[in-house]
Formats: C-alpha cells, structure tokens, sequence
C-alpha cells in the first residue's frame, strides 16, 4: 500500500465525514464533490480509468450540482431550528457502526484468501465499447429506457402544478 | 199374520202402511216450511200448519179402519216397515215403523186432538205477535208425536221421543222474555233428560242383549219371542231378569215424560207456556207418550209373569202410579191457580193410567189414556177460555159467577169436570177408572194400590168441585166484566165435550170394545158383562165415593164465594194440612236443597279446579318460560353479544397497537432496514465461517 | 483479525476496508440527518462505496479481461444519476407542497 493510497482513501473518507457532519447544506454539497473527487482518483489508480472519468463526469458534473441546485430552490442555506440531527441519531449511529464492524469484519477474516497483487489489465476503451453493444446491449438499452423515464418523470415530479379550475 | 219385510218396492203389506210415514212427515214438513216464513203471514202459516194435521188425520183415520177391518175379520194386525239406517262391523241399525191396534187408536188420537186444539189456537193466539212462530212449533211438535206413536224401532223412538222434548221446551217458554216462563222450560228439559238417561241405558242394554232395536222383525224383533225368553233367562240382581231390568229403566224415560212420582216437579212450571201448549202438550199427548212407551214395551215388562200373577217391573210400575196418583191429588186441593189445579190432576190421572198398566195390563192403561185426553185437554181449553174471558187473570180467587157470563164454556166445563170425577154411567172417565179399580181389586200382591187409588178418587171430586165453585159459582170477584169467547174457540169445546161422554160407550162391561180390539179377542154386546161377581158392587163404591167427594166440596165452597184476601174454607179447619199441600208438599224445596244445591257446590268445586288449580299450573308454565325466555336473552345478549363486541374491541386495540409500526417516518423505515441486514449479513457469515 | 497482526498486506483489503468505511459513513448520514436532500446524498455516497468495491475485485480478481465489474460499476453510475434526478425532484415537489424538507416532520403515511 502505497502513500498515495491512503493519502486518497484519506480524502474520500474525510469529504463523506464533512458531507454528513457539518451544518450548513452547502458545505455538506461541496464536500460531498470532494469524496466524489477522491473516489474518481482512486479508480484512476485501480487503472480504471473509463470509470473514473464517467465518475468525474456524471457524479460530479451532474449530481454534485443536482445536489447543489436542489438545496438551493429548497431554501436549504438556512439553518433548520431544531438542529440538524434527528432525534434518535443514536441509534442510526449505532446501527451504521454495526454495519461498518460487520463489513470489516467479514474483510479481515477473508483475509488470507485475498490475492496480493495481480497484473494490469490490458483493457481499452475500445473494449469497453465492444463489450458495451456486444455482450451488453440489453442492458444498455434498457438503462437507455430508464434514463428516459427517469428524465421525464423528474420533470413531472417537479413541475409547478396546473391551476385546477375551481 | 200379516207383516212386511225389508222396504222394498213391492208391498207385501197394505198400501196404507206403506204410506204411514206420511203421517208424521206432513207436519214436520210444514213446520218446516212456517219456519222459512216472515213473521206476518200467519193466515198461511195456521193454514199450512191446520192443513197438515189434517191429512195426517185423514191418513190415521184410514189405517184405524184398515186394522178395524183387520180385526172384524178376526185376523190380527201388526204391519210393519223396516230398513236398514246404517252398518257398523257386522251389525246394522234399523229403523222402521208399526201398524197395529195399539198405535191405529193413539194415531186417530193425538191427530184428531192435535187438529181441534190447532183451531182452538188460532183463536186463542190470536193477539198474540209470534203466532207464526208458535204453528211453527205446534207442527213439530205434532209430527215428532206421531212419529212416536208409529216408530217399530226403539231408537227411531227415542229420536222423536227427544224432539218431543225439544218443543215442549220451546213451547213452555214460548214467552221467553218472561223469565218464570224460561226457568220453567229449562226445568222441564232438565226433569225430563234424568228420565231420558235411564231410558237410554235402557236402550244399549237391550241392543246388547238382542242386537237389535226393532220391535217386529219377523220373529227376530226385540219384543218377539225368541229375544223375550233370551232376556228373560239373565238375571239382573234385585229378582229382576234382564227383561224387567230393561223394561225399568225404559220406565224411567216414562216416568219423567209423564211427571210420575219424583220427577214430577217440571209439570206445574209447565202451565208458563201458551193455554193451549198446556192442552196439548201437557194434558194429551206428550205426557201420555210415557204411558204410551210403557205400553209399547209391555212384553218386556209381562215376560216371565205366572198366568194371573205379575213381575217385579210391573209391580214398581203400580206403585210408582197409585203413589203419584194420590200424591199429586192432595197437593191440588190447595192450589189457586186455575191451570195449576189441571196440571197436578194430570199428574194424578198419568198415575191412574200408569197403575192401570201394572194392574191390568196395556187395555185398561190405554183406555184411561184415550178417554183422559179427551176430557183434559176440554178442561184446559175451557180454562183458557175463561182466562180469556177474565182478561188473562188466572187466579180462580178472582173468578166467580162465570156461569151466566160465559154459558158455553161452563156447560163444556162442566161435563169435562164429571168426566175427570168419573160420574157415573154418561161419562167416560168413569168407565175408564173404574176398569183401573176392578183391576186393583183383583190384584193379588197387595190390596195397598186399590184403596189409594180410591182415595185419590175422592180427592179428585173434591178438588174439581172447589175448582168449579169458585170459578163459575158465586158472583163475579175480578175486575173488568168477563165475556164468551169467540166460536172459533168454544166450537173445540163442544166436540171435546161430546166425545168426553161417548168414549165411554166402547169401554163399558157390556161391551168392551176397545179392550178386545187391542187385545185381539172378539167382543160382542152383552148386557151379562155386568153380571160380573164384584163389578156391580164395585160400580156402586166408587159412585158413591164420587158422589162423596162433589158433596163435601159443594158444602165447603158452595156458591160461597169468600174474597180473594180471605182464606180458604179448608185452611181455616184445617191450617196444619193447609199449608204443607199448598206448598207442594216441598218437593221443589227438597231438591233444591240436595240435587241443585250439589250441584252449585260442584260447580264451584269445578270453577275452583279451573281457575286455580289448572289456571296456576298454565301460569307456573308460563312463568317457567319467561323464565327461560329471559335467560335466553341474557345469554345472547351477554354473553354471545357481549363476547363477539370484546373480541372486536380487542382486535381493534390490537390493530392500534400494530399501526404504531408504520410511523411515516421513512429515516426509521431505513433504520430497520438496515438493522436487519445487518443482522442477516452476520447470520450468513457466521454459518459460512470454515 | 489476524489479517491486522499482519498488516494489511493485499492491496484489495485496503479498498474494501475503504469502502466499507465510505458505506457505513453514508448510511450514517442517511439515518443520522434531518434533511431529506442529506439522506439523498448519503445515499449516493453508499453508492459510490459500492462502486469502490466493484471496481476493486474488478481489478484484483481472476478475469479482468471479462470487464464484469466495470460494466456493473458504470451501469451503477447511471442509474444512480438517475435516481438522483428523480429523488430531488421528490424533494423539491415535497417542498413546494409542505414548505419543508425535514423528514421528521414528513409522516403523513403513518398508519
């Protein structure tokens, strides 16, 4: 493990701390784009490159400011009275801790199973393209269905409704 | 012997027999018809009603010459018509009716009676507003009496035997708005049904023993033979046989039809009803049908009987009669009521006529009978007469001196008063009564009947003579004036009055001509039958005796003529016996106090039973199911109800407690999420470990 | 934990421990916050925790040639973006209607 890992992992895992921990909305968006960022690096490392870029490109070019854009039409820069953890935060931490020791748990005990290093793989995009409409045309179409209702029904969901005649 | 068989179309019999329905059916018929009729047509009403008796009597008169025929030729009559009414199992009840001696004379009897008093009756009724009603009853009354008179069956018999009944209770109380009058035809019907329940089990026991009911039947007939001697041969405890037993308590039916001894009560009460329903009913015919019946069935009573000697029946017969006789004619003397008097006399005379039956057998019964009716029912229509006259007065203390105002009726009176006496030589109730004494004399069980019966004669001139004075003799006690009545009324009277004398010639000794016409002998005119050892001696006694009772009544009550406020000649000899025969000698009393006054504690008893004891027990079951009713609902309501809505409620809390898990709130859907995929998760890798 | 003793010594542990890590953060924001758009965007870091993982065992596992898990991971990002769109959208049409974006106060579907 090299430093550039834990210097990246350190990133990501800071950004979603940020993200869930501070107060105003908008540092948590930002700092969500940070963790977005940093996840992006690390696939670049894991010489997934295609992915990486898709992540830079979608998650931080669409949904970041998706995010952004929803806080901002919903007034979310004003700070909430009551506060902005609910009242039995506990629990929720509680139980996000028991998923966490389960996971971990479940990775170190299959640990020796684990390989050490493998080769790079010789992937191009041109493989990914072939592959894509090759072996995975169906769901990519149907992806391509989803995108569509999902863009359709988004406007809907978020049109200013009719006036209803009275 | 002529007789006929089953009804058959062809008749082996005489054409009058077959037609001798007609007799009894013409009236009932038009009694029928009157009933169907408005109130005011009372010209046809009396007409259909006069019309009717008249054919009968045309029809009687016929078949009375067919049987007189019969007999001059010597041969004996007895035809009869028999069929069958229904079966039951292998035996059959049959009906039918006779025509012999017996019932030829009754039938021209009570016909011709019958016809006179129905023309009386239109005079007689003549203001009064249900004449319609009354020919109505009158008819029935008539046909179901003849009906008596021709039945061949005993049960045919009883039939009309109770239909007579029946009219005499309509009749008596005719006025039923006056309630004397209903009393008195409830008393009647009441009397007389004790007598009909012993005549009916008279009448099963006889059916039992013979399995038949019919008189003549070829030979098979209850009263035949063969029936006789099989009745005769069983004994019935008392030194009866079966046949005595039977004919005793047939005798029963007779005794309270024709008011002998203890169920006479009903008789005085009777005279309530219409003068001429007395005449008729109760002086001629109806009561004479119990004398009748006893004549009937003679041979039930006779069988057994030693050549000269007599029964046991026969024996209760003549003293139940020689007792009534006497019994009743001592209450008559005390008596006011002009047709009070009449009626205990007839009482007395069915005694004599019944004593007759039992001393000297169904002729000199019968000729009593025959000559009675004639004379009684003169007397009664010449008591209503004078009633009329007097403006329905009917106390004889408000009469007087009625011989100059109302001639007629006092001459028809007066040979109807010395015929009841028995005068001797012109009238008939002397030759008839003394045929009943001669045979009482001759008697050899007891001589106990004869000097009774000879009381009850001088008695009976007594009564009469006190009844005639102070009637007709004396000057006028009532108010108003009294006047004769119309001829439609008196011309009855003076038919009666002669045949009250010229009955007497065809039973006289010298020429006992009704004694062997029923008796099946030949009779011839010899003036030698008065040379008879005894007969003229007997003649003399009881003219004196007659001569005796007229003379102490003539010097008691006279032309006297005390007012209606002063007592009595006699009561004031004689207060102690005054009193006791006016009073009826307390019978009415005595029953009062034992039979009716049983039967209200009975009848309370029975309320009581009702009320509490059958009544508390319906109340109990009731009271049990109300019970049972509420705890029922109490049941349902509670615990069925009550149950189901808990359960509901139950389930309805249990839903509420259940809805808390959907809150709405989405972080906690999440929460459990993932806490059970946590939990999942761990499960899978925990049985996966190696 | 004897992989721990040893130090973590496969590149893969390293990333999935990371992941894991990314995934318990995310679900944390999603059950901790009270606004809705903080459970969203927990959500997509749950999501991206995912992505990690698919593209670690992508990397280190037996057929990389076979482009399994890239393609799993870019459908992923897809339809994640996807949901994304239509979630906010929720959000925003929710705001409009009750003027809030606290989930505390949403539970008109409380039964």
């Amino acid at each position: 493990m090299n430093l550039v890992f834990y210097l990246l992992a350190a990133l990501t895992i800071g950004g979603g701390l940020a993200a869930v921990l501070l107060k105003h909305l908008v540092h948590c968006a930002l700092a969500t784009t940070v963790a977005f960022a940093g996840l992006a690096m690390l696939f670049l490392q894991l010489d997934a490159q295609f992915a990486g870029f898709a992540q830079i490109l979608v998650y931080i070019g669409a949904v970041a400011i998706l995010i952004v854009f929803a806080i901002l039409l919903t007034r979310g820069s004003e700070l909430p009275k009551d506060g902005v953890f609910s009242r039995s935060w506990f629990v929720g931490l509680v139980i996000a801790a028991g998923v966490f020791a389960v996971l971990g748990w479940a990775v170190l005990e299959s640990m020796r199973a684990l390989p050490q290093q493998t080769a790079v793989p010789a992937v191009t995009v041109h493989d990914i393209g072939i592959a894509l409409v090759g072996r995975y045309v169906l769901p990519l179409e149907i992806v391509a269905l989803l995108l569509t209702a999902a863009t359709i029904g988004a406007v809907i969901v978020a049109m200013h409704e009719k006036e209803r005649p009275r | 012997m002529q007789e006929s068989g089953a009804f058959t179309p062809q008749f082996a019999t005489s054409a009058i027999t077959g037609i001798l329905w007609l007799i009894p059916v013409a009236p009932m018929v038009a009694s029928g018809v009157i009933a169907l009729l408005k109130q005011p047509r009372r010209k046809l009403a009396a007409g259909l009603a006069i019309g009717s008796l008249s054919i009968s009597l045309l029809l009687s008169l016929v078949a009375f010459c067919h049987v007189v025929a019969g007999w001059a030729h010597g041969s004996v009559i007895r035809e009869f018509v028999n069929f069958t009414w229904f079966r039951f199992g292998s035996s059959t009840v049959d009906l039918g009716w006779v025509l012999d001696p017996l019932a030829s004379i009754m039938l021209v009897m009570v016909s011709f009676v019958g016809l006179l008093i129905f023309i009386y009756s239109v005079g007689y009724m003549a203001h009064d507003e249900n004449f319609t009603r009354f020919f109505c009853f009158l008819s029935l009354f008539a046909g179901a009496m003849l009906g008596v008179v021709i039945s061949n069956s005993l049960l045919l018999l009883f039939m009309c035997w109770e239909i007579v009944g029946l009219t005499s209770y309509l009749l008596i109380g005719f006025w039923y708005q006056k309630p004397s009058a209903a009393a008195a035809a409830k008393k009647a019907f009441v009397t007389t049904r004790v007598g009909d329940v012993f005549f009916l089990l008279g009448i099963v026991w006889l059916f039992s023993q013979t399995g038949t009911l019919l008189f003549y039947n070829h030979g098979v007939g209850s009263l035949e033979g063969l029936a006789l001697v099989n009745l005769l041969s069983q004994h019935a405890g008392l030194g009866l046989s079966a046949a005595g037993a039977i004919g005793l308590l047939i005798f029963a039916g007779a005794v309270g039809k024709s008011g002998q001894l203890p169920l006479h009560v009903w008789l005085p009460d009777a005279m309530e009803g219409p003068t001429p329903v007395s005449a008729l009913i109760h002086a001629a015919t109806m009561v004479a049908a119990g004398v009748y019946l006893v004549a009937r069935v003679y041979p039930l009573m006779q069988i057994g009987a030693a050549p000269g000697g007599t029964t046991t029946a026969l024996t209760v017969v003549t003293w139940v009669g020689a007792s009534t006789a006497v019994f009743a004619a001592l209450i008559a003397v005390a008596q006011n009521d002009i047709k009070r008097i009449l009626a205990y006399s007839t009482i007395s005379q069915l005694g004599y006529m019944m004593a007759g039956l039992g001393l000297g057998g169904v002729a000199v019964g019968m000729f009593h009978l025959i000559t009675h009716a004639f004379f009684k029912a003169l007397l009664f229509l010449g008591a209503g007469s004078v009633i009329h006259g007097c403006h329905e007065e009917q106390d004889i203390r408000r009469m007087g001196g009625l011989k100059s105002d109302m001639p007629l009726t006092f001459v028809t009176y007066a040979i109807g008063m010395l015929a009841l006496c028995g005068f001797p030589i012109f009238f008939s109730g002397f030759w008839s009564k003394d045929g009943i004494l001669e045979a009482a004399q001759h008697w050899d069980l007891s001589k106990g009947p004869f000097y009774l019966l000879v009381f009850g004669a001088l008695l009976t001139a007594f009564y009469m003579t006190r009844q005639v004075c102070y009637v007709f003799f004396g000057h006028w006690r009532g108010h108003g004036s009294a006047h004769e009545s119309p001829k439609v009324m008196t011309l009855p009277l003076a038919i009666l009055a002669f045949f009250a004398i010229a009955l007497g010639v065809i039973g006289t000794p010298a020429w006992p001509w009704f004694h062997a016409f029923l008796s099946n002998r030949a009779a011839s005119f010899d003036l030698h039958g008065f040379a008879e050892p005894g007969l003229g001696l007997l003649m003399l006694g009881s003219s004196c005796v007659v001569f005796a009772g007229l003379g102490l009544g003539w010097w008691l009550y006279g032309n006297k003529s005390p007012k209606p406020e002063a007592p009595d000649a006699l009561e004031k000899s004689a207060p102690w016996l005054w009193k006791p025969l006016r009073d009826r000698l307390y019978i009415d009393e005595f029953y009062g106090v034992t039979v009716i006054a049983f039967y209200g504690w009975w009848a309370r008893v029975a309320d009581w039973l009702d009320r509490r004891v059958w009544g508390g027990i319906v109340a109990v079951i009731a009271w049990l199911f109300g019970l049972w009713a509420r705890l029922n609902r109490f049941l349902d309501v509670d615990w069925v109800d009550g149950g189901f809505d808990k359960t509901c409620e139950e389930i309805s809390s249990g839903g509420g407690l259940l809805s808390r898990v959907e809150g709405g709130r989405v972080q906690n859907y999440l929460r459990i999420l993932a806490a059970a995929v946590v939990a999942l998760v761990a499960i899978l890798l925990w049985s996966s470990r190696p | 934990m004897t992989g721990v003793t040893m130090g973590i010594n496969s590149p893969l542990a390293g990333y999935l421990l990371v992941a894991a890590l990314l995934f318990a953060i995310g679900l944390a924001g999603a059950l901790v916050r009270r606004n809705a758009i903080l459970v969203l965007i927990g959500i997509e870091l749950m999501l991206n925790a995912a992505n990690l993982n698919l593209i670690a065992f992508w990397r280190y596992g037996p057929h990389p040639e076979a482009l399994t898990g890239m393609m799993f991971a870019i459908f992923s990002i897809a339809v994640a973006a996807a949901e994304a769109a239509v979630g906010l959208g929720l959000v925003i049409a929710i705001h409009r209607h009750t003027d809030t974006t606290d989930l505390d106060k949403m539970n008109r579907m409380k039964g």
